[in-house]
């Protein structure tokens, strides 16, 4: 209903473009995934593709490989400025909290130690500092990989199953400037890829 | 298929030689998608026995109160304090073996670490909750917390008792962090497996639909090293924080300097045992000699070893201060310790701790399984006699002569000791039913077939091939 009366108010021309846009987008979400055998077979895949100056594509292995981000051309993850931030919060919140607790809103003396002293309060600023940190990597984490993410067209394919198992993948996004479904192909062929599938999306 | 891996002089592999990836996530997947063998229905049979003693031993503590155990003037602590640290300090093996050997990069933690990893969560969760039943009034357990209340009163920032709430309270939330980051990826595989639509739905819910992906695999191995990194000091702040609700005190034979660091090797020592008896079980239980090769086990006895002299150590260094700062009263306590009505509990803790894992000098003892599973135990033994007594023979005996007295266990005290045992192997025999026992993604990643550079062999003479694949892609290239 709503999208009904949204187009109906849209003039002739843009929804007609706005009808183009989405028929282009449903004809080109594909997704080229070349399976490779070993490490080393897709090290060399992904140097090829990094040279051949691919952006929207991806590796998949069942664990971290030694030198792909360097052959991918990845830059460095940039998770630690997150880490920094949450633990800072949690060493100034752990300060102020007890502060103001023990020294401002109900003064007191234990042990002889006057209201607000700082060398007691360490342990607690310290465990807290860890604790925001530790939230802070792992939300940061799912943040930057975009997770949790239960739908994506690489689980449409029945051999993909393999990647958490014994097999390595690349996957390119048809959405690349540089995709050619043939040209890409042939590439990801000439470089050892032992099965090569085109996935269409849907969605 | 492939080279010969080659290794450094001295180095041996970490899987046994010949394994493929696929074996691994056989092997691993093995245990949690078949049906237990009839060894597991016996154990969590056991296990639940225990579990219900626990239960019922709880409820009579709640409905009689503290009097219940055998806590009486002046031991006002026993057997409860002595399970806390007991249990927090079997959790901190999972926390060296996860954080700090992954900084040392002693990449053969990866065969024991989700192991050692699932074992602190169920030794801390058993100190919680001793922790959280000690207190008397179980009702008004929220005055730990900073919460405001209706006497406007916060809770005291300068005692170590609360700090040690923020402490266990935070090792356990960090441990699940850390624990669940590294399942991330083996849930993934075991989702990838999963036969049945169930399954797949609660491995694929868990696994926050994990791809492999190298673009997050970057983002996912800095987050394991900065969890290492700030769970390495956190695991030895939360036993100095244990130690510091003796040590601040002014009690003889807890009033001492020693205490964090002592404490921490303890930790350390009682939990790297409490991991063998467990994975040794488990191991033979489940076929994973694959994985869990002698070498492993040989290098834990090793660290058992080191912290077992450094304890023998602590206990010297103790009795040398108690007569060398000239204070009576610490003399005594330690006098008392030796030859007094608790002696047998301090041999007890001497032969177990300090005498009996001397027998790991010897390689052969330290790759005989049936030996190490029974030093393993008698440690387990040894450090909880430790704690017992640190913490009742200070107390039974200190400045007075006429509030001297002896402690007896009640059978409520028997039943919530034993019984917190039994929750922990439930919990833990849940965890092997369901969850893969072994870090696969880790494990994977240190056998030869992970290293790029070591080249396949295909019927084709590798070099040319790949420089003929380059050559192509640059026509490709140039084409485009």
């Amino acid at each position: 209903m709503t999208s009904q009366s949204a187009s109906a108010r849209m003039t002739s021309r843009a929804s007609a473009r706005a009808l183009n846009r989405r028929a282009a987008r449903v004809e080109k979400t594909q997704l080229l995934l070349a399976e490779f055998e070993n490490t080393s077979d897709v090290l060399h895949a992904a140097e090829v593709m990094r040279r051949a100056g691919y952006q929207k594509w991806d590796v998949h292995s069942p664990f971290p490989i030694h030198g792909m981000d360097a052959a991918m051309g990845l830059k460095d993850s940039r998770l630690g400025w997150t880490v920094l931030l949450f633990a800072l919060t949690g060493l100034t919140g752990a300060f102020v909290m007890m502060y103001w607790m023990g020294g401002v809103d109900y003064p007191f003396v234990a042990g002889g130690k006057p209201p607000g002293a700082l060398p007691p309060m360490a342990p607690i600023i310290f465990e807290l500092t860890i604790l925001f940190s530790a939230f802070g990597t792992v939300l940061g984490m799912l943040h930057l990989n975009r997770m949790p993410r239960h739908n994506h067209p690489v689980f449409s394919s029945e051999r993909f199953k393999g990647a958490s198992d014994h097999r390595f993948f690349v996957s390119v996004d048809s959405r690349d400037k540089n995709f050619d479904a043939g040209r890409t192909r042939a590439l990801l062929e000439s470089n050892h890829a032992s099965f090569i599938e085109l996935i269409e999306v849907t969605s | 298929m492939y080279h010969e891996p080659i290794l450094e002089l001295g180095e041996e592999p970490l899987v046994k030689p010949g394994s493929t990836l696929h074996d691994i996530t056989e092997d691993v997947c093995r245990v949690a998608e078949s049906k237990m063998p009839r060894a597991w229905y016996v154990a969590f049979s056991i296990a639940l026995v225990f579990v219900a003693i626990f239960a019922v031993s709880v409820a009579t503590l709640f409905w009689r109160g503290i009097g219940a155990w055998g806590n009486t003037g002046p031991t006002f602590w026993a057997w409860d304090i002595t399970n806390f640290v007991w249990w927090v300090g079997i959790g901190h093996a999972g926390t060296l073996i996860s954080a700090v050997l992954f900084i040392f990069r002693q990449r053969w933690r990866t065969a024991i670490n989700r192991f050692a990893e699932a074992m602190t969560l169920f030794a801390v969760l058993g100190a919680m909750t001793f922790a959280g039943i000690h207190v008397g009034r179980p009702w008004v357990i929220y005055y730990l917390f900073p919460l405001p209340d209706q006497m406007s009163l916060w809770p005291s920032f300068k005692s170590p008792l609360l700090w040690d709430v923020f402490a266990v309270g935070t090792y356990f939330t960090v441990s699940l962090l850390f624990w669940f980051t590294g399942l991330v990826p083996d849930l993934a595989t075991m989702r990838d497996r999963a036969t049945t639509p169930w399954r797949r739905r609660v491995f694929g819910f868990f696994a926050m639909g994990w791809r492999g992906s190298n673009r997050s695999w970057r983002n996912y191995e800095r987050a394991y090293l900065i969890l290492a990194g700030i769970s390495t000091p956190l695991v030895i702040s939360v036993h100095s924080v244990v130690a510091m609700d003796f040590a601040t005190s002014i009690i003889p034979g807890w009033h001492t300097t020693i205490f964090p660091p002592y404490f921490v090797v303890g930790a350390v020592f009682s939990g790297f045992a409490m991991v063998m008896t467990v994975l040794l079980v488990a191991r033979k239980i489940f076929k994973l000699e694959r994985v869990i090769l002698p070498r492993h086990l040989d290098l834990m006895n090793k660290v058992i070893l080191l912290t077992s002299c450094l304890i023998g150590f602590a206990y010297a260094t103790e009795f040398f201060i108690a007569w060398y700062s000239g204070n009576p009263y610490e003399l005594y306590v330690f006098k008392n310790r030796a030859v007094g009505p608790y002696s047998w509990a301090y041999w007890t803790m001497v032969v177990c701790n300090v005498i009996v894992p001397q027998i790991f000098w010897k390689k052969s003892m330290r790759t005989n399984v049936p030996v190490m599973w029974v030093v393993s135990i008698l440690i387990n033994v040894g450090m909880w006699f430790e704690r017992f007594v640190i913490i009742v023979t200070s107390l039974h005996r200190d400045f007075l002569p006429s509030s001297w007295g002896m402690f007896h266990p009640s059978i409520v005290d028997i039943g919530t000791f034993t019984g917190s045992i039994g929750v922990f192997f439930a919990g833990f025999l849940l965890f092997m039913r369901y969850l893969p026992v072994v870090a696969m993604s880790e494990v994977k990643g240190t056998m030869a077939q992970a290293d790029p550079h070591y080249v396949a062999h295909h019927a084709e003479p590798e070099d040319g091939v790949s420089r003929e694949s380059a050559a192509a892609a640059l026509a490709m290239e140039a084409e485009s």
